[in-house]
């Protein structure tokens, strides 16, 4: 009965903690991406597999060497920056030459979210901040796709993909365009199925609409994605192609095409919903999740490009502060928001 | 049957309930300790005034303390036995507070002496009031507010509805479990006197949904002349907190620093209600009361009608500890308070205590910055924006947090210190906040 003479630990309440911390919910988030990952080197062989590992090593490499040189603990193992490298490299087109992958998955994280404090500090989504600079500084590499399922494609790598730093990559075979491209100029439209299979050209890892779509599902269902981004763009996507296409069939896509097509589902499902950049509250994220629809479909239906879904997400980022301010919670029995002074 | 969704309030969260070892333990009289701790002020208000001289032989149920004012309750004794001291007495939150040492009898019966008897039926609404007083009844969920200062209600008032609350949120705790099934014509009794005494038309016991069995009894014991009805909610925490149920049953929003009055109703704890329902017919004191003891660190866990005054160590000797226990807290895991030492007594508020051992005691992780993943937000019952909160707590912006985002509204739940993956502990936080503004408003 000696034990009830020992020293006893004294802590504040709460006594337990929730099992979900930082590091499961990054881990899940990166189970989730795997399967469309995964397919994406079967869709287009080794281009993806070797792009892929050098967008997360240079983002992990990035991360580890800033904290090293600051002189803070690396909180690489948080596997957030793991997350930023996978779906950054999952945006990038799969014939991209590896130095252009390795500069801006370089910018993701240095800009993109060491400037900003990093876990949690950043204003925007890290792998768009590093597409977007590659979209900037290198538009054509970044418009060059290689054709899917080509025979060889487990043999040999594209050449644009060994390309030397700072010379014109050369292309072995480009495809004519990806679907959306091939709508927007050529009025060609994709089979709905081979978008939702994803067999169709694209970004490394944007096209199995089915696969994000399950990976989506288990992100949400574990309460770690929050649902109301992706069903708010859904929501905006659908309704602004359903009144275009049901207004001129000819020159606008129908909905499923749109839904399906580019990187819709990767940025609803795993862009907009990066906790860090979006708004806190349930309806502050259908909000967000309402106007990137909004963005991205006028940039898709009048803009210059024939995708808008990452500067939509990037836009998106940027009011998020914004929402969040407008958007408190209603505080039991005051029937008022919280708000800033 | 049926799947069916049970009423609940918006938010809160679903920490492992762990009520399996206890629930089923029907409640067990604890023995008497050699010395009982017995402190003065067990309630709310003001400490009572003893009535008693060291070295006087003093009877099981008599008077040792009367209430100092209305919002006070006089105190009884546990045990007959001997007032051994009149002096301080280590309390809860670790200071010494006034009351006295009892040594009892060995061999001291479980005889209790009664006093005046209160009969529901011919009594007026004042003399329940008063008896409530003397039986020195404070809230036995844990609030330990005087029951009767509740039970009056203020000019100007009415209250259409008595809430009975034997929703007992918190992980572990299932003593009000118990009472329901084991002190069902008490609680009625109880609520009779609670009915007469407040006005109220009917009254509404409201049970969450893991503890069916209870429910199901209440619904066949209840009189038929008694406007009761047993409504089950979702198990979710903080389910218990009187503005929640009251938000879950009725949908109505208590207004921020008020009493639920204002909305027409009155909350009592299901065990505050057997426990009138027990003594008042018989004019006894209040001189123990059920408690769940707990927790992977105790060897004979179960439910016991424990004396007040039991000291835990004596307490924790009896069920019996393992040579690794780390950390005992009075109350749930999510809102109780660790002891700082085992010399205090059980009391009239404390409705359980849970022991930890090295392997469920929570090591304070690493602290991350704020991911903004919401889940705070989405947890607090009374819809704060504890990330907010957090962020200007950390910047010590008090004033802006109590002005702007309604501080003060926290009740301290914890549900969001629980959730945040970041392990902010966002709720020590905010008691910390809290405790500058009082001190800087007092000042
Ligand atoms: S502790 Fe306060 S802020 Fe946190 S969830 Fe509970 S009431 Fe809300
Ligand atoms: S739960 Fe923690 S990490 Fe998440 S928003 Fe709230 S404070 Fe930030």
């Amino acid at each position: 009965m000696n034990a009830v003479e020992k020293t006893l630990t004294i802590r504040s309440s709460p006594h337990i903690r929730s099992p979900i911390g930082v590091e499961a919910i990054m881990r899940n988030v990166v189970y989730a991406l795997l399967p469309a990952a995964v397919f994406s080197v079967y869709v287009f062989g080794l281009a993806a597999l070797v792009l892929l590992t050098t967008a997360v090593l240079t983002c992990v490499a990035t991360e580890h060497l800033l904290c090293r040189a600051t002189g803070r603990a690396s909180t690489v193992n948080d596997w957030s920056v793991a997350i930023t490298g996978l779906i950054y490299g999952m945006t990038l087109p799969p014939g991209l030459p590896l130095w252009m992958v390795i500069l801006g998955g370089m910018v993701a994280v240095a800009l993109g979210k060491f400037l900003f404090g990093g876990l949690g500090g950043n204003l925007f989504n890290p792998a768009l901040v590093g597409r977007a600079f590659l979209q900037a500084a290198f538009p054509s590499a970044m418009t060059s796709w290689v054709p899917v399922l080509s025979a060889d494609r487990f043999q040999i790598l594209p050449r644009s993909t060994l390309a030397y730093p700072f010379a014109e990559p050369v292309y072995d075979t480009m495809t004519g365009a990806t679907p959306l491209a091939a709508f927007k100029f050529e009025r060609q439209t994709t089979e709905t199925v081979d978008l939702f299979l994803g067999l169709t050209g694209g970004s490394t890892g944007e096209t199995a609409s089915l696969l994000l779509l399950a990976g989506g599902f288990y992100l949400i269902a574990r309460k770690m994605a929050n649902w109301r981004i992706p069903a708010g763009i859904f929501a905006a996507v659908a309704a602004l192609s359903g009144i275009t296409h049901g207004l001129e069939p000819e020159t606008y896509a129908a909905p499923p095409f749109m839904l399906f097509s580019g990187g819709l589902m990767l940025g609803a499902l795993f862009m907009a919903t990066d906790m860090v950049a979006s708004p806190l509250t349930g309806a502050g994220c259908f909000i967000y999740g309402l106007l990137i629809g909004a963005v991205a479909m006028t940039i898709r239906l009048w803009g210059a490009m024939p995708e808008g879904v990452m500067y939509a997400i990037l836009f998106g980022n940027a009011v998020s502060p914004l929402i969040d301010r407008a958007i408190q919670p209603i505080t039991y029995g005051t029937g008022k928001r919280g708000r800033e002074p | 049957m049926l799947w069916r969704r049970h009423k609940t309030f918006p938010r809160g969260i679903h920490p492992p309930e762990c009520k399996d070892e206890t629930r089923g333990s029907p409640i067990r009289q604890f023995p008497f300790a050699p010395v009982m701790v017995i402190p003065m002020q067990q309630h709310i208000g003001k400490p009572a005034i003893p009535v008693v001289a060291e070295g006087q032989e003093v009877a099981r149920g008599q008077l040792l303390a009367r209430a100092d004012g209305f919002i006070s309750v006089p105190v009884h004794a546990p045990a007959s036995g001997v007032v051994k001291r009149i002096a301080l007495v280590p309390n809860i939150d670790g200071h010494m507070v006034p009351g006295m040492y009892l040594q009892c009898f060995p061999g001291a019966t479980q005889e209790v002496i009664e006093g005046t008897p209160c009969r529901v039926e011919t009594t007026t609404p004042e003399q329940i009031i008063d008896a409530v007083q003397q039986a020195g009844i404070v809230g036995l969920g844990g609030a330990a507010f005087p029951a009767h200062a509740k039970l009056r209600i203020p000019e100007g008032k009415t209250v259409d509805t008595l809430l009975i609350n034997g929703v007992e949120c918190e992980p572990y705790l299932t003593t009000d479990h118990r009472v329901m099934l084991e002190q069902t014509d008490d609680i009625f009794l109880g609520i009779r006197y609670l009915l007469k005494a407040t006005g109220a038309e009917r009254a509404i016991i409201a049970v969450e949904a893991n503890k069916q069995d209870a429910a199901e009894k209440l619904r066949r014991q209840a009189p038929n002349n008694l406007p009761v009805m047993v409504e089950v909610l979702a198990v979710k925490y903080p389910q218990g907190a009187e503005k929640m149920v009251i938000q879950a049953l009725l949908n109505r929003e208590v207004p921020s620093g008020h009493h639920p009055y204002e909305v027409h109703v009155i909350g009592v704890n299901v065990a505050t209600a057997a426990e009138i329902g027990r003594l008042l017919p018989h004019g006894r004191g209040i001189q123990e009361r059920v408690i769940t003891i707990t927790g992977p660190g105790v060897k004979k866990k179960g439910n016991y009608r424990i004396p007040i005054g039991t000291p835990l160590r004596f307490a924790l000797e009896w069920v019996g500890v393992g040579d690794d226990l780390a950390e005992v807290f009075l109350g749930g895991p999510m809102m109780g308070q660790a002891v700082p030492s085992l010399d205090i007594p059980i009391t009239k508020g404390i409705n359980g205590f849970v022991a930890f051992t090295e392997a469920q005691i929570y090591r304070a992780e690493k602290v991350l910055p704020c991911i903004h993943c919401g889940y705070c937000v989405a947890a607090c019952p009374v819809r704060l924006n504890p990330a907010r909160l957090g962020l200007l707590a950390k910047r010590e912006r008090y004033e802006e947090m109590a002005r702007s985002f309604d501080l003060m509204d926290c009740f301290e739940c914890g549900a969001c210190s629980y959730v945040c993956p970041s392990r902010i502990p966002l709720v020590q936080h905010f008691r910390v906040a809290k405790q500058r503004i009082k001190k800087r408003r007092a000042a």
